[in-house]
């Protein structure tokens, strides 16, 4: 078993709204120091295989064709196990 | 001419759809999402809703619905494609049309009537607007906000596939835009509703050229004009 980490994230540059009124929000409660804030997705995989190269190979098949548009979002993960 | 309506786990303006085709007379069956075979079609709309629920992102789910793989295959035959606001979504997830659509940008579900320009008047959805005319289509959406990167927004200008833009930018979409098609102009994808406006009694019917248009176009390529 592999577990896998994948964390998506909107892309640099892109205005990432909920990021924003987040933002604002702590702000508004005192949190002046809150310079900018991203809200990404956060997944946990269980990967049922030994082979790290493999599972590194279709994870990130994975992340192109479905966890992440690539379009308007980032993705980075990690393998553990 | 026959028109589908895809319907999708979570569709809800497939009704809308297929009544606004019955509105223009023509001939318009519901097609489930798991269906391998549109051969028997002319023109397929991709209604609105929350397809999937819109887990994960806005259409990223249905694109690998089993009907999707026949939809890629109709673009490429020619036939017309409608999106309309989830399918806008979708056909922009599968690769049909460049971009993705984001948030809003004022975090709220925006539902109201919307001021459109119609900016290419020569698509085949288009083609009984005139050019710059401006119409009042409804938009109901959270996610509408139209992103692409500034080298796509160049192509969309240069080959004129932007089709319609907001008077008043409801969402924060890049340039305005409402509604774009593909290169070759047989594949549109848009936020605001025209199965919503074709009918006095819906307050607008602004949106019901669309579908004749598409009729129209269809007709000019079958050379059955005379056969109403």
């Amino acid at each position: 078993m592999i577990k896998a980490t994948v964390y998506v994230t909107v892309k640099k540059g892109v205005l990432d709204p909920q990021g924003v009124a987040v933002q604002g929000a702590l702000q508004s409660i005192g949190f002046q120091e809150v310079e900018s804030l991203r809200i990404g997705k956060y997944m946990e995989l269980t990967l049922d295989t030994d082979d790290r190269a493999e599972a590194e190979e279709r994870l990130k098949a994975m992340c192109e064709k479905l966890l992440a548009n690539t379009v308007v979002e980032d993705y980075r993960y990690e393998l553990e196990g | 001419m026959k028109f589908a309506v895809l319907v999708f786990p979570g569709s809800n303006c497939d009704i809308d759809c297929y009544k606004a085709v019955e509105e223009i007379g023509e001939s318009v069956d519901y097609v489930w999402h798991t269906a391998t075979d549109l051969s028997a079609y002319d023109c397929i709309l991709v209604p609105g809703g929350f397809s999937y629920g819109d887990y994960l992102r806005c259409g990223a789910i249905s694109r690998f619905a089993p009907v999707m793989a026949e939809v890629a295959k109709a673009a490429e035959q020619g036939k017309f494609i409608l999106g309309i606001c989830n399918g806008f979504q979708i056909l922009t997830e599968a690769g049909l049309l460049p971009g993705a659509l984001r948030r809003n940008e004022s975090m709220k579900f925006r539902c109201h009537d919307t001021v459109l320009k119609v900016v290419n008047n020569e698509t085949p959805f288009t083609r009984e607007y005139g050019k710059n005319e401006e119409v009042i289509i409804p938009i109901a959406h959270g996610e509408g906000n139209y992103y692409c990167d500034e080298e796509t927004l160049e192509t969309l200008k240069h080959n004129n596939q932007i089709v319609f833009t907001y008077g008043d930018n409801p969402n924060g979409s890049i340039a305005d835009i409402a509604g774009i098609c593909n290169e070759r102009g047989n594949v549109i994808g848009m936020m605001p509703h025209p199965e919503r406006a074709v009918n006095t009694l819906f307050g607008s019917e602004d949106g019901k050229r669309m579908f004749t248009s598409i009729l129209k176009s269809w007709r000019d390529s079958h050379d059955t004009a005379s056969i109403s």
